[in-house]
């Protein structure tokens, strides 16, 4: 997801560089209070153990392998703005010191997962933990749909970017379906690895999982509901408009009308990776459909996070 | 022989409520080296901690060359207490040899030429210039454990503090050390269980056991005391004649 | 979709490239990355001269070819996708051996492909010339944020140590004969991730007081700048200016 020079076009790779320092600099001063002192070598280990971790190759099915983006688990463990800083620092090495990414590039990744997917993981993090009781079992849930969303939620990004500056010549309903397609598979094997992770760091050394302080500290203030609910509300009107845009896009409509010829032999291949293929195959063809489709995804990960965690805590604690 | 160090009346628990250091007593003079033997837990890296504040009394006293420690005189104290950290991956955290022995001078206001005499000298007292561009995680444990030291002696310390110097020293690397540690001029408390390195070195030894300083004297007599031993679970190496040495 | 590498490209050297202060260095590349995305894709001559310039680059400063094309792999995912972009892509078509191919698709690929690979052999040369210390110290004069310059420092220090630490777990898992296949069953991978989350951690606070000891009060000291001359400026950034000419020229003569 590393992307490289020239695969999103100079403006909008400029714009998303001003767009990243932005976020990146908010969250410095966010942050600095805690940066100032004892926390600059604990934010510079952390960041190497997020490096390390993104070069754990983890199986999603047998045969199809993914790796770890970690901005959700950063944020649950460190805090979202001390994790935009260090999941940044480790994007921005990566450009500079291993050539992954493109240097001009370095704001679309920044915004991809370094803020992106740090905010979003944190906010569905919040979000998922809003209704329920402060709980090891709460945290573990919502950390899984955090870090599942957060991958997919990157992933749509990178669609909307391409859909802005991308070089051309293909189809943006296909390249969105197979991002996200792909990435919720993948956001799955990130959404257990993270709970694994926070429930073994919970277990040893609760004291260091941020999101999770409100479960020690004796009667600390609840997380404010009102406003998380107003921001579910705004985070759902934003979903159904993308969708909306997605679908009433003339070329996510042109790809369905065009399922002849050659192109839709290299489309089936393409897409045949993509759970939601079949909902697209099942002829949902006009933009309520996608909706569901859409609505169906998130369903569905909500209810596998669910019964993942009834499932594992049966069997061991975590 | 003036005092160096001295700990009075020292009690500390950790968060957790366990009483780590429980009323340690403990004078130093100037020019001497102690050794500080104790079974795991006792309570040594705890006790060393204090020595340059990061730990801080009270419950009890420490004072270093006559100067009592406390907010004020911290700084102060930790540039004439040089401590040596008992795994020099946590010790050496620059990228560079040169930047890592500049670090403590440099915090303590050392610029310009003299910061680089100061870093050449600290490498030339363990014979490690050489290394003075490298990345410190790119060398042998003898090396980094000898650019620690260096990193301390670059601020020119009255005192040094090791903590388990020898531990997973090779034979030769375990000997340099010990000449480089010999040649320095410079009172001396080294944690260790390494007890015939204790006995080369240090004419001294305290036994922490639990959070108390249960006995004191010369390391000779010390280790050939089997009672004391066998309480304090230490014990020299399978075949070792102390009176040999 | 590609992983890191914990050892990083440096490729030991004393080129003219090599001495360049890291800044410099720093500034040129990107500069000459700016110069290739800027310019319109249907300049192909455009893109031999950059290949040139990165080709020159690599002979002064003794980086070889095959070390360039193993490290070039990082490309692949997006090379993949950019390939298939003739095949998917929408018409108007070309007929090219019986295979019709997108117009569009064709282009963007070259797109793809042109820019992206000149962008990763850049990024390349200067991994490969530049001590990590120099990057760091090139992204503190070119004012990046401190503390950002302060992590990434400490990052780089304990990259290794940590990846050793997750390299012997997973040997001491392997050795008991783990082995996943699918995400059912990481979980005794991603534990071990928890314990070394807890270890880089406690790691980090254990070298928080190493500092403090040695007088570390919240800010990390500075150290004595390179010095730059004229001279390693033009040096620097004569290459990525000729670069942002042709730039330049293509935007005027293709735009
Ligand atoms: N950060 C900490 N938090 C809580 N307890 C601690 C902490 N550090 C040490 N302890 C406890 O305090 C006691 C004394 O520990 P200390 O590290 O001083 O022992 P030590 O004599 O240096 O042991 P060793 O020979 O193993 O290094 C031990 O029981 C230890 O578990
Ligand atoms: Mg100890």
């Amino acid at each position: 997801m590393h992307i490289p020079d020239g695969f999103i076009d100079g403006t909008t790779s400029l714009g998303a560089g001003v767009i990243a320092a932005g976020g990146v600099g908010g969250a410095l001063r966010q942050s600095a209070a805690r940066l100032k002192d004892r926390q600059i070598p604990l934010a510079g280990l952390v960041a190497a153990f997020v490096f390390v971790l993104q070069m754990l190759n983890f199986p999603v099915l047998p045969g199809m392998s993914g790796h770890l983006l970690g901005g959700a688990l950063a944020a649950i463990l460190m805090g979202p703005s001390v994790a935009v800083v260090v999941v940044s620092v480790v994007i921005i090495l990566q450009a500079m010191l291993f050539a992954d990414g493109g240097v001009s590039a370095l704001g679309l990744n920044l915004i991809n997962m370094a803020v992106v997917t740090t905010l979003s993981g944190w906010f569905m993090f919040r979000l998922v933990r809003a209704p329920f009781r402060p709980s090891r079992r709460a945290v573990l849930g919502a950390s899984f749909v955090a870090a599942t969303l957060s991958v997919v939620v990157s992933a749509v990004m990178f669609v909307v970017e391409y859909a802005i500056g991308g070089v051309g010549g293909v189809n943006l309903f296909n390249v969105l379906l197979l991002m996200a397609g792909s990435h919720l598979l993948i956001g799955i094997g990130e959404g257990f690895i993270t709970v694994a992770v926070v429930g073994a760091v919970l277990q040893a050394r609760p004291d260091l999982v941020f999101g999770a302080s409100d479960l020690r500290a004796e009667g600390s203030p609840r997380l404010p509901m009102k406003r998380f609910w107003i921001l579910a509300g705004v985070a759902a009107a934003m979903l159904v408009s993308l969708t909306v845009f997605a679908s009433s896009n003339p070329d996510g409509l042109q790809w369905v009308a065009e399922q002849t010829g050659l192109a839709q032999e290299a489309q089936g291949s393409l897409i045949a990776t993509s759970p939601l293929s079949n909902y697209g195959a099942a002829g949902l063809s006009d933009g309520a459909g996608r909706i569901v489709a859409a609505a169906v995804g998130m369903v569905v990960t909500f209810l596998l996070g669910w019964l993942t965690f009834t499932i594992l805590r049966r069997r061991s604690p975590v | 022989m003036s005092t160096s160090i001295s700990v009075t009346d020292l009690t500390f628990s950790y968060p957790g409520g366990l009483k780590a250091l429980d009323g340690v007593n403990l004078q130093i003079g100037a020019g001497e080296r102690v050794a500080m033997f104790g079974p795991n837990g006792a309570g040594k890296t705890t006790l060393v901690l204090h020595l340059n504040g990061i730990h801080m009394p009270p419950p009890g006293r420490v004072v270093v060359g006559g100067t009592p420690l406390d907010d004020t005189s911290v700084m102060d104290i930790r540039r004439r207490v040089g401590m040596v950290f008992q795994d020099p991956d946590d010790q050496l955290f620059m990228p560079t040899v040169r930047q890592d022995v500049a670090f403590g001078p440099a915090n303590f206001g050392v610029s310009g030429d003299e910061l680089d005499q100061r870093v050449l000298d600290a490498l030339g007292a363990v014979e490690m210039v050489h290394a003075i561009d490298r990345a410190p995680h790119h060398l042998s444990l003898g090396e980094r454990r000898r650019v620690a030291v260096a990193t301390v002696l670059a601020s020119k310390p009255e005192i040094l503090v090791l903590d388990e110097p020898s531990s997973n020293l090779d034979p030769a690397s375990r000997r340099e050390l010990a000449t480089i540690l010999k040649g320095l001029d410079v009172t001396m408390l080294m944690v260790t269980h390494d007890l015939p390195y204790a006995l080369e070195l240090c004419e001294r030894a305290v036994i922490i056991d639990a959070g108390k300083l249960v006995a004191d004297g010369g390391t000779r007599e010390l280790l050939g005391d089997p009672d004391m031993m066998a309480v304090h679970r230490l014990e020299l190496p399978y075949g070792f004649d102390l009176k040999a040495v | 979709m590609s992983g890191g590498h914990a050892h990083a490209l440096h490729i030991h050297g004393h080129s003219v490239v090599h001495r360049l202060p890291g800044h410099l260095k720093v500034a040129a590349l990107f500069l000459f990355v700016v110069a290739v995305v800027a310019t319109p894709a249907r300049a192909v001559w455009a893109f031999g001269l950059y290949a040139s310039v990165l080709g020159l680059v690599a002979g002064l400063a003794g980086v070889p070819v095959r070390f360039i094309a193993r490290r070039m792999l990082v490309e692949v995912p997006f090379l993949a996708f950019a390939l298939l972009l003739p095949l998917v892509g929408e018409g108007p078509f070309l007929e090219f051996g019986g295979v019709r191919l997108s117009e569009a698709g064709v282009l963007a690929a070259w797109t793809i492909l042109a820019k992206g690979s000149c962008g990763v052999v850049g990024s390349i040369l200067l991994a490969a010339t530049t001590e990590i210390p120099n990057i760091l110290a090139g992204l503190n004069r070119l004012r990046a944020p401190k503390a950002i310059v302060a992590i990434a420092g400490f990052m780089v220090r304990y990259l290794e140590v940590i990846s050793g630490e997750m390299a012997r777990m997973r040997v001491a898992m392997a050795a008991r004969g783990y082995e996943p296949k699918a995400f059912w069953q990481v979980k005794a991978l991603a534990t071990s991730a928890g314990a070394l989350f807890i270890r880089s951690y406690e790691r980090g606070e254990r070298v928080y007081m190493a500092m403090v000891a040695r007088g570390y009060a919240g800010s990390m000291p500075t150290f004595g700048d390179v010095l730059t001359s004229t001279a390693d400026v033009v040096r620097a950034l004569a290459l990525p200016g000729l670069a942002v000419i042709t730039a330049a020229v293509a935007l005027v003569v293709s735009g």
